[in-house]
């Protein structure tokens, strides 16, 4: 691998809220259309992790950076940085008072200073993308959760980000809802884009997963490719825990 | 008959007071309005200091009668400040609208308050400013959540102007009353100018109603009707 092809570089990163220590000096990188899967028992820093690196939680410590610029302390630019880092989540947190084409395009509007008919075409494709552009109308109030989550990856996707992440985008959702959205990402992990994903669904994460990095008490403690999952030594705890998900 | 006579010759004049009235309402709530929605974003999102100062506001105007205030206004703070010409009319909209903005302050912070975490850290996860995520994703929100509440603003002002009564606006309240001294016939006038303030009452809380269900958003519906 080339440097060249680095999205995201993730150095040191920890945090704690007060006592407790949710993320311990986690490192990683992440090439262009690299899909890495984040796993674990709930409360492990995996949500903080994904927080950390667009700076919706302030680290105490480490750097992201993005295309080798520092995201961490970036004062005022953090709003550039984030508008080139999608992010998708658990409640999809579609803005409630617009519709779904309203949603995808006002941050096209005001952040990136697109003209209206301009971002409304850019949503309206956007949405196409998902599978939405017939509910373009509706308010979230009137779409199912599964929608919605779909609505809410057309709004990240609108951006042009260079990074997707996605904070357990189906953990909210009714079990015959999570397909569709699962569907939706997996094209996206085709289209060559990069993710890092955080989930529960471990039969969609060893088959979406490039790399798959298990994390427990703050710390990757295990990664690798999900190929290696069942018999590689390096997975022994991932197995362990895996194993207690019926679907394997 | 005689009483028909009087109170149609009177009737301008009574006209004039509900013109005023109507004027005081307007004001009120309109200062009201400019006062009491930043002052709430200030509660919210502001500084310690500026919360501070909002509370204290919001202390002052609601911790102390309304007629109070309008003598401590009218015969203190205005003529101290050499505006003791301004006339009985502003002063009254002004106390009024502050009155007014500190309850509004409370209606709007509530509705701010409501609104969940999750949609200022959306609109700050694409990329917008603090700013911009207030303007436009809570702003909008609070606003229709606050309506319902905030109508409940206009019969509370409406019948709150009569007070103006006690510094000689010549409102709806001070005009029956120098036709009850003129005439010496106090209960059919005072029944008229009940029935007036009913009336505008009646008719501006169906505007309101109007309004909310204009603006309603699938998601916001207040249910009223």
């Amino acid at each position: 691998m080339t440097t060249d092809d680095t999205i995201l570089r993730v150095e040191g990163l920890a945090k704690s809220f007060g006592t407790t220590e949710v993320l311990k000096e986690i490192s990683f990188t992440v090439r262009k259309g690299e899909t890495k899967v984040f796993i674990g028992p709930s409360g492990t820093g995996k949500s903080t992790l994904l927080r950390c690196i667009n700076q919706l939680i302030i680290p105490d410590a480490g750097h992201v950076y993005l295309h080798g610029e520092e995201v961490t302390h970036a004062g005022a630019r953090i709003n550039h940085f984030r508008s080139k880092i999608g992010m998708v989540f658990q409640n999809f947190n579609l803005f409630d008072h617009m519709t779904a084409v309203r949603n995808v395009e006002i941050a096209l509007m005001k952040v990136k200073g697109m003209k209206e008919d301009e971002a409304r075409e850019k949503a309206l494709f956007e949405l196409r993308r998902v599978g939405m552009e017939d509910r373009a109308d509706h308010y979230p109030a009137q779409l199912s959760g599964g929608q919605a989550q779909r609505v809410s990856i057309a709004r990240a996707l609108a951006m042009d980000p260079d990074v997707m992440l996605f904070d357990e985008p189906t953990s909210a959702l009714d079990p015959e809802l999570t397909g569709e959205v699962l569907e939706v990402i997996r094209g996206l992990a085709r289209a060559g884009m990069t993710m890092l994903i955080v989930t529960h669904e471990m039969r969609f994460a060893l088959s979406i997963a490039d790399e798959l990095l298990f994390m427990e008490h703050g710390t990757i403690l295990e990664r690798g490719a999900p190929g290696d999952l069942a018999t590689s030594p390096t997975f022994e705890r991932t197995r362990q825990f895996a194993g207690r998900f019926a679907d394997l | 008959m005689d009483l028909a006579a009087i109170l149609i010759s009177w009737f301008p004049f009574l006209v004039t007071g509900i013109i005023a009235t109507l004027g005081l309402v307007l004001a009120a709530l309109g200062i009201g309005f400019v006062i009491g929605l930043p002052a709430a974003i200030g509660q919210v999102y502001g500084s310690r200091p500026v919360a501070f100062l909002i509370n204290i506001y919001i202390w002052f105007f609601r911790g102390l009668p309304l007629l109070v205030l309008l003598f401590l206004f009218y015969f203190g703070i205005f003529p101290l400040l050499g505006l003791g010409w301004v006339s009985p009319f502003l002063v009254g909209a002004l106390v009024l609208g502050l009155h007014g903005g500190a309850y509004q302050a409370e209606i709007f912070r509530g509705a701010l308050l409501s609104i969940g975490e999750g949609q200022m850290t959306a609109a700050r996860s694409l990329g917008m400013s603090r700013s911009q995520a207030i303007r436009h994703v809570i702003l909008p929100q609070a606003l229709l959540i606050a309506l319902p509440g905030w109508s409940n603003e206009y019969p509370t002002v409406l019948t709150d102007t009569s007070v103006c009564y006690a510094i000689g606006v010549a409102e709806l309240l001070t005009r029956a009353s120098v036709i009850v001294s003129t005439e010496y016939i106090a209960m059919p006038i005072y029944l008229a100018c009940a029935g007036i303030y009913l009336v505008l009452n009646y008719v501006g809380i169906k505007g309101l109603h109007i309004l909310e269900k204009r603006v309603s958003v699938p998601g916001f519906e207040t249910g009223s009707d």
